[in-house]
């Protein structure tokens, strides 16, 4: 099977509010997959139906073939699914390199472990792997410091971190580069575009068009609760359907 | 100074010499006598526990008196059913006080924040009802549970020993508790207070730590990065009622009785005072919060309005009166009263406590003798993480 995620006739309403209308998505092994849609179009709610935040009201979400509805998050982290927000969700008052050595953590010791007499000091093979992720993302001058205290360019780099150092089969990003200047979010492309990260199979909601079509082997287009197109940029680039709902909008802005 | 706090061994080193120095140390402050100071190992063990479900996870729990009462029963009833000998008493009182830490645990952690902490407060106010009255039978009630000649002390009967006359003594291996004036009650307390630290030490520095303090920082964000959040929490949870248990488990070995209003919750609220006060999360503030709590209670509970006019009688009359109306309600029965102002003194001005007091200080010292002022600030911040 080469659908790593299959997504099917998922529905989530809010109250009145249809955020996911019957929405289908397949993603292949190895692609790179972008979601785009103007604001509220439910491309957040998408993934917490995924990783288990949000439960749909219908439909089914399947990974690797195993079914990931009613799943805990935790589970569905150690299944290879793992999600970057889209406010940072670090661990403010850690270091810098405990919030990126916690998941490798993770990682080692499964959901649950007591080991209280084994100290960090001996972990080196967890901190040299958090320290050499964190040497990728240029924030290894900062490691001691309390992630609370960077920038916000810098925790969502961090964050970014604290996904990769699990080495996931699906990392699921959230507007990766949303609140960033120019020369931040194009590092981050090239960190996303690199070998480390090139053959992870990624899945990436964007509303920057320049990192949409730098990086994304497949294009959804999320409306109202609807997926509108699936297609190659050069498809969704030209697809009428979509500049009405979407690209013409961004034209406007 | 930092570097070597740093390093488990001289950490130990120096926390043992601290604490087996005491009655040396007490001295000039007049606290060297053996009832105080073991007070303070055992609060001391009681905080320390503490700290590990509070300071680390950020879990308010208004219900750990609980385990030091039910850790104070169990022992008396070891003594008055098994043995005088006062090692299996403690190793039972953690046993039962964790399995008892295990139940309330499970269901408190159903919930979080101030749910929780309500939860726990319930539970403690049932156990205390329970060991006041309808669990008399077990804890003598009102009376609380005491020593009788006619316990059968089945071991100590296999083991041979024959009480003469009047109740006897607890003791570890024959040597009473309260030999030497009282110092080997001290000195077996200390012992249990080194061991009792190293072990938050070992805690507060392993993986499991590192998790219980991410869980305090963002318990949603160790979900979604793949840990199952509550057995970390109950575990920590199982693990400070045990020591409160063992601190119940040591009182009872010094004076053997037990009494509900061990459990009450004024008692569970004291806990939270000393973490507070000393400096919750951080490795040696619950610790001196304990001993500093115990010192003043030590003081203030023990002087009256008689005293008080003495203290005061350098000073011309009126104001002498005046300070005595003042200081009355404050003292004695009222020493609740001081320490409610003082710890209201400390959460306004210093949120970390008495070690963020210390911190301040010794920043400023350095500062003064020429020390690099951003490497103190530096310092100052790793320390508090
Ligand atoms: N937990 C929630 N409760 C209620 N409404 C929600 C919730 N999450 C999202 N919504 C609503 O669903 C719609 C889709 O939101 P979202 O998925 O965040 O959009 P996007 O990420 O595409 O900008 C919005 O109208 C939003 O207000
Ligand atoms: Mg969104």
């Amino acid at each position: 099977m080469t659908h790593i995620l299959n997504i099917t006739g998922v529905n989530k309403t809010f109250g009145g509010l249809h955020a996911l209308s019957d929405v289908n998505l397949q993603i292949e092994k190895g692609e790179t997959h972008a979601i785009i849609g103007p604001n509220g179009a439910g491309k957040s709610t998408l993934l917490n139906c995924c990783i288990g935040r949000l439960a749909p009201d219908s439909g089914s979400v399947t990974f690797n073939g195993k079914n990931m509805i009613g799943m805990e998050p935790h589970n569905i982290n150690h299944a290879g699914m793992v999600r970057v927000f889209q406010t940072p969700e670090i661990f403010p008052e850690l270091s810098l390199l405990d919030n990126v050595m916690i998941p490798a953590l993770a990682k080692r010791d499964g959901v649950f472990k007591f080991n209280p007499f084994r100290s960090m000091i001996f972990e080196h093979k967890i901190r040299d792997e958090a320290m050499s992720t964190l040497a990728d993302f240029s924030l290894d001058q900062y490691y001691d410091q309390h992630a609370g205290s960077i920038s916000r360019g810098d925790k969502r780099r961090l964050e970014l971190a604290m996904g990769l150092v699990q080495h996931p089969t699906l990392l699921l990003l959230d507007e990766p580069t949303a609140g960033m200047a120019r020369h931040d979010t194009n590092r981050t492309i090239e960190l996303l575009k690199s070998e480390k990260m090139q053959s992870m199979t990624k899945v990436i909601i964007e509303h920057d068009m320049h990192v949409v079509f730098s990086l994304a082997d497949r294009i959804s287009v999320l409306a109202r609760g609807h997926i509108i197109a699936t297609g190659t940029p050069e498809e969704i680039k030209n697809s009428p359907q979509v500049k009405e709902a979407y690209l013409g909008e961004s034209d406007n802005e | 100074m930092k570097g070597l706090m740093q390093n488990n061994l001289a950490m130990m080193v120096l926390f043992s010499i601290v604490v087996l120095s005491a009655p040396i140390w007490a001295n000039p402050i007049g606290a060297n006598y053996p009832d105080l100071l073991q007070k303070f190992a055992i609060f001391g063990i009681f905080a320390i526990g503490y700290n590990l479900l509070f300071g680390l996870t950020g879990y308010l729990s208004f219900g750990h008196a609980t385990f030091l009462g039910v850790g104070s029963y169990t022992a008396v009833w070891s003594f008055k059913l098994l043995s005088m000998n006062i090692i299996p008493a403690i190793l039972l009182a953690i046993i039962v006080s964790g399995i008892f830490a295990l139940i309330i645990g499970f269901l408190s952690l159903r919930r979080s924040g101030i749910y929780f902490s309500i939860l726990t407060l319930a539970f403690a106010q049932m156990a205390y009802s329970l060991a006041y009255s309808v669990l008399t039978p077990i804890t003598n009630g009102e009376t609380g549970l005491q020593l009788t000649q006619q316990d059968p002390r089945y071991l100590d009967v296999l083991a041979g020993v024959v009480v003469e006359d009047g109740l006897p003594s607890t003791n570890l291996f024959g040597m009473l508790m309260k030999a030497n004036g009282g110092y080997s009650g001290f000195y077996f307390a200390a012992l249990i207070l080194i061991l009792s630290f190293y072990i938050s030490l070992k805690i507060f520095r392993s993986p499991f730590g590192l998790k219980l303090k991410a869980i305090k920082s963002n318990q949603t964000r160790m979900k979604y990065t793949g840990f199952n959040t509550k057995p970390y929490l109950l575990t920590a949870f199982v693990i400070s009622g045990m020591y409160a248990g063992l601190a119940g488990g040591l009182l009872a070995s010094i004076d053997p009785l037990a009494g509900a209003e061990r459990m009450q919750w004024t008692a569970s609220g004291e806990v939270v005072l000393m973490t507070i006060l000393g400096g919750s999360g951080t490795l040696v503030g619950p610790l001196l919060g304990a001993g500093v709590i115990k010192y003043f209670e030590n003081i203030f509970s023990a002087l009256n309005q008689a005293e008080l006019i003495e203290v005061f009688s350098f000073m011309p009359e009126f104001l002498q009166n005046i300070l005595v109306f003042i200081c009355t309600p404050f003292v004695g029965e009222g020493w609740h009263l001081t320490l409610g102002a003082i710890f209201m003194l400390v959460v306004i001005f210093l949120p970390g406590g008495i070690i963020e007091g210390l911190q301040r200080v010794s920043g400023y010292i350095r500062r003064l003798v020429g020390f690099d002022k951003e490497q103190v600030n530096k310092e100052s911040k790793e320390e508090r993480a």
